[in-house]
């Protein structure tokens, strides 16, 4: 199958034969995934056009998106150059340097709204759980990789320790969302590497049995009213459940096909809270309908089934793993978000990937993708393996 | 290590993430088409987009146009101008927007700031209320964020105090306080439209999404009064106000032949246009609202009734010597001894002495009856907002003195539009129609109230009282011949009947042969010496009367101004 990689990805190629044979050598040598550029170019170009609906035609906003989404392209073509094996090796020290910020943050950290997030350089302020998001999958995919798979259990042991330290250093901050899909990408590559079923199940369990003192003890007040109110979001309508009632209510009067670009009463007239943030599939659903949705979930879709592709055409398994978890976090991010603005999640605080205004985030995910394309079109090693 | 990967990854671990990647985003489109798109279900589509149009949808007031009032030839008398309301909703207008608002209007930027402050927890409140267009477009073509222009109808009266009282007024919102504007408001408001507009969370109206129901005008009304003719006695009543240095009085000229209210003006009146300052009292219809009493003016009833019980006529003579009458422990003088008098030289006379002795002459109840059967005491059915009935008493038993008086018009209270409501009864040989204040299209159904004989004879009696030797010489005018009754009541006072406070009234018809107006002048406490009804209100009348016949077109009548018409031809 290593031989057909390059191959597969030709024949979907646009064009005539010699063309293609063209394009092949070239996206290989520039170090570029052609579909996921493409498919990241479409997603980012309705981001724009959804969040200038959302922000209430801020020119503001779409400048600052527009120079961030600028940055995080040049990142990921950047990060798209760097040899597969020299991403192994700095996997772990990126992952250092992200706790030590993340420790940072806990002790000189500036915030709003009650959390402690960020730290601040003066002329710039970043989040450094983004660099997390990073850390988290080349580090954990470096750290099985470079192992027999499937791991043992103290392979499996040391990963979760691998997780658990940044994850709870970000869970204390407090943010739950960035907790939660740091968490997601560290597991996920554990059980891409072949965690077994039973492993898989007792934590299950375990889980189930540690929600009650994890309930009482360990999360904020603000997260438990969160879950309380995706299960009875009526019990406070003017408080708690006013963000979940008014994004449902957008989505369901967006209907089939929509109000129209800018037409969305509950977003355009300031009833739907954050509607340039994390609430912002919500105005989609308004504007565009279920139609909207679907196609931009579509599009999400495709990503992340280009993701999956890269992934299973990886030639080792540092690169399968950091393909696959790299790919599955944006699946969770992407359902998260959606998750909870149509309110069946708790509201977490996780972004739309790539159309929420954002400006550190979209650096992150680009860079992820960044990480997909070094992958991608990492050089075949195995003409001479074989 | 190829091996290796195809046994792991390859196999069921990747279906699974395929299959997991594949059903979440099933799952989340299926709810999502719960809530988008499934109808009928609970809290789904249908009872969200309900919930968001009940967000943002509201109704919005069309303010109707309020029909406009005129008097019976269509001359305008209640308009309504379009105006502009401004206010603003605190909690939205940012404040160096305060500043450019206060100087767009003329107001002090400081006390706007001020009130807006004092306010800041509601989200409306008017800044400057009726504004003319052309003012109200300075704040509005500003834009500003919270502020909201109401498009809103403000009421004008052209004639201003002239016709003040009968036609009432609004008030700031549209709504009839007096008068006509009252008593017709129903009519006259309409019914106020609605428009579907959007509105966004600090309500502001962001979208405009059409007329639902559109505002309906109010009717029209046309006054029975003819402005021309309640120009000019508003005018002669001003004049003999200030020239008799008078409390208040009334004027009302009704119309013989349809018992339409020609004219009816007051003093002291107010403008409508202008109402800041206004007291009270000068806002009273006095013509209807007031009463007095009546004094000598109903003598020509008592002799109507004496005429109709047929012990009387015309000719009978009445022994007035020696000049006075006791009745009970009240003595009646008359100015001078008339000696033996006929029935009409009483009225002409207006003889206290005369009235009395006919009046203890007939059967009790009789002069009461009369006085019931024309209108006294009773509504006068044009529903006028306050308007007074008057006292007509009733007894099983009457006192000498009591039937004296009455006769002779004290004891009871009647509203000056009763008393001439009285006399178009006899101008109109004892026929009787409601008083109307609209303009009526066909002359309403006449009641005969007293024998038409009856009246006629009283008619001509009446004549005589403006002809030499009557008491109303001076009510009499150069081209039309008239007849009436004076009337000089004493006023009560706080102890009785007061000796110096008079109610000068005439209540009189012209021409005299063939009547077309009926006119009752009444002057309240004229106090510039001359208060005899005959001295104080009869040249009033004359003078009204005599201008208003011209303007109706009535051929003039007075002989002796024909035969000076005709040597100034002849010369």
């Amino acid at each position: 199958m290593k031989m057909h990689g390059g191959r597969d990805f030709v024949r979907h190629m646009p064009g005539s034969t010699q063309t293609f044979k063209k394009g092949e050598s070239f996206w290989r040598i520039v170090h570029v995934d052609p579909w996921l550029l493409l498919a990241l170019l479409i997603l980012t170009g309705t981001g724009l056009s959804i969040l200038y609906s959302a922000s209430g035609t801020s020119e503001f906003m779409i400048k600052r998106q527009i120079i961030f989404f600028s940055i995080a392209y040049i990142g990921m073509f950047a990060i798209a150059q760097c040899p597969v094996n020299f991403l192994e090796r700095s996997g772990k020290w990126l992952y250092v340097f992200g706790i030590v910020l993340l420790i940072l943050v806990l002790l000189i950290g500036v915030g709003a709204k009650g959390a402690q997030r960020w730290l601040s350089l003066g002329f710039i302020r970043f989040q450094p759980a983004e660099i997390l998001k990073l850390a988290m999958p080349l580090c954990v995919a470096a750290y099985l990789g470079s192992r027999a798979l499937p791991p043992k259990l103290k392979h499996i042991g040391g990963c979760l320790a691998l997780v658990a330290l940044p994850a709870l250093l970000i869970f204390k901050q407090p943010d739950l969302g960035t907790a939660i899909l740091v968490t997601a990408s560290g597991l996920i590559a554990l059980f891409l590497a072949g965690l077994s079923w039973r492993y898989i199940l007792g934590s299950l369990l375990l889980v189930v049995v540690a929600s009650w003192p994890m309930w009482n003890f360990v999360m904020h007040d603000y997260q438990k009213q969160r879950v309380l109110t995706l299960l009875n979001p009526e019990a406070d309508r003017l408080g708690s459940g006013w963000n979940i009632i008014q994004s449902k209510t957008a989505i369901g009067s967006g209907g089939l096909e929509g109000k129209g670009w800018m037409q969305g009463t509950q977003s355009q007239l300031d009833f739907l809270p954050e509607s340039h943030t994390d609430f912002i599939i919500a105005v989609l659903a308004e504007e565009f309908g279920l139609k909207g949705v679907v196609l931009l979930l579509s599009l999400y879709g495709i990503i992340v089934a280009r993701g999956l592709m890269i992934a299973w055409r990886a030639q080792n398994h540092f690169g399968r793993l950091l393909a696959g978890s790299v790919t599955l976090t944006f699946f969770v991010y992407v359902f998260v978000n959606v998750g909870m603005v149509s309110g069946i999640l708790p509201v977490v605080g996780v972004p739309l990937p790539l159309v929420s205004l954002g400006g550190t985030s979209l650096v992150t995910l680009m860079a992820g993708f960044g990480l997909l394309m070094a992958v991608a079109t990492e050089p075949k090693k195995t003409q001479t393996q074989t | 290590m190829s091996t290796s990967k195809g046994a792991w990854f390859k196999q069921w671990r990747f279906g699974t993430i395929c299959c997991v990647v594949a059903v979440l985003p099933a799952a989340l489109i299926w709810h999502l088409s719960y809530l988008q798109v499934m109808p009928g279900q609970e809290k789904g589509h249908d009872f969200l987009q309900a919930q968001g149009q009940a967000r943002t949808l509201r109704e919005q007031k069309i303010n109707a146009y309020r029909g406009v009032i005129t008097d019976r030839n269509g001359e305008l008398l209640a308009v309504s101008t379009p105006v502009v309301s401004i206010a603003v909703n605190p909690q939205v207008i940012a404040p160096n927007d305060i500043v450019r608002l206060a100087k767009a209007l003329n107001l002090s930027a400081k006390d706007l700031t001020k009130k807006l402050q004092r306010f800041s927890n509601k989200q409306f409140m008017y800044v400057a209320r009726q504004l003319p267009p052309h003012e109200a477009a300075n704040a509005t073509q500003l834009k500003i964020r919270g502020v909201i222009a109401q498009r809103e109808y403000q009421r004008y009266y052209p004639a201003g105090e002239v016709a003040a009282h009968l036609v009432g007024f609004t008030n700031i919102d549209d709504i009839g306080q007096e008068g006509m504007e009252l008593a017709l408001d129903n009519h006259l408001a309409g019914a106020p439209g609605a428009q579907r507009v959007i509105k966004d969370l600090k309500g502001n109206i962001v979208k405009d999404l059409g007329v639902v129901r559109s505002a309906s005008p109010g009717g029209d009304v046309a006054l029975s009064i003819d402005l021309r003719l309640q120009y000019l006695a508003y005018r002669e009543l001003k004049l003999a106000m200030s020239v008799q240095k008078a409390k208040s009085g009334s004027i009302v000229m009704l119309d013989v032949t349809t018992g339409e209210v020609l004219a009816m003006v007051n003093q002291p009146s107010y403008n409508p246009n202008d109402r800041a300052n206004i007291k009270p009292n000068q806002t009273r219809n006095r013509a209807m609202t007031d009463v007095i009493e009546p004094g000598s003016t109903v003598k020509p009833f008592t002799v109507m009734a004496a005429l109709e019980t047929g012990r009387y006529t015309p000719e009978s003579i009445i022994n007035t010597n020696p000049g006075f009458v006791r009745v009970g422990r009240k003595t009646f003088i008359d100015p001078r001894n008339y000696g033996e008098i006929d029935l009409g030289t009483v009225i002409q006379k207006s003889s206290q002495v005369g009235i009395s002795k006919l009046a203890l002459d007939l059967p009790q109840n009789v002069v009461r009856t009369m006085f019931e059967r024309l209108g006294f005491g009773q509504s006068t059915g044009t529903g006028f907002p306050g308007e007074s009935l008057g006292v007509l008493p009733s007894r099983s038993k009457w006192h000498p003195i009591e039937t004296a008086t009455l006769a002779f018009g004290y004891g009871l209270t009647v509203t000056p539009l009763q008393l001439a409501q009285a006399y178009v009864t006899v101008a109109n040989s004892g026929q009787t129609r409601p008083i109307s204040l609209l303009k009526q299209d066909e002359i309403p159904a006449a009641t005969q109230v007293v024998d038409a004989k009856v009246a006629d004879q009283i008619a001509v009696m009446l004549k005589r009282v403006t002809e030499r030797g009557g008491t109303a010489t001076r009510a009499q005018t150069s081209a039309y011949l008239t007849a009436g009754k004076t009337g000089t009541a004493h006023k009560v006072g706080e102890n009785g009947y007061a000796d110096d406070k008079y109610v000068a009234t005439f209540a009189g018809m012209a021409p005299a042969n063939d009547p077309r107006v009926v006119t009752v002048v009444v002057i309240n406490e004229p106090t510039s010496g001359h208060y005899y009804g005959g001295e104080a209100a009869a040249p009033v009348f004359a003078s009204v009367t005599d201008s208003s016949l011209r303007l109706l077109n009535v051929p003039p009548n007075n002989s002796q101004h024909a035969e000076g018409v005709k040597q100034v031809a002849r010369r």
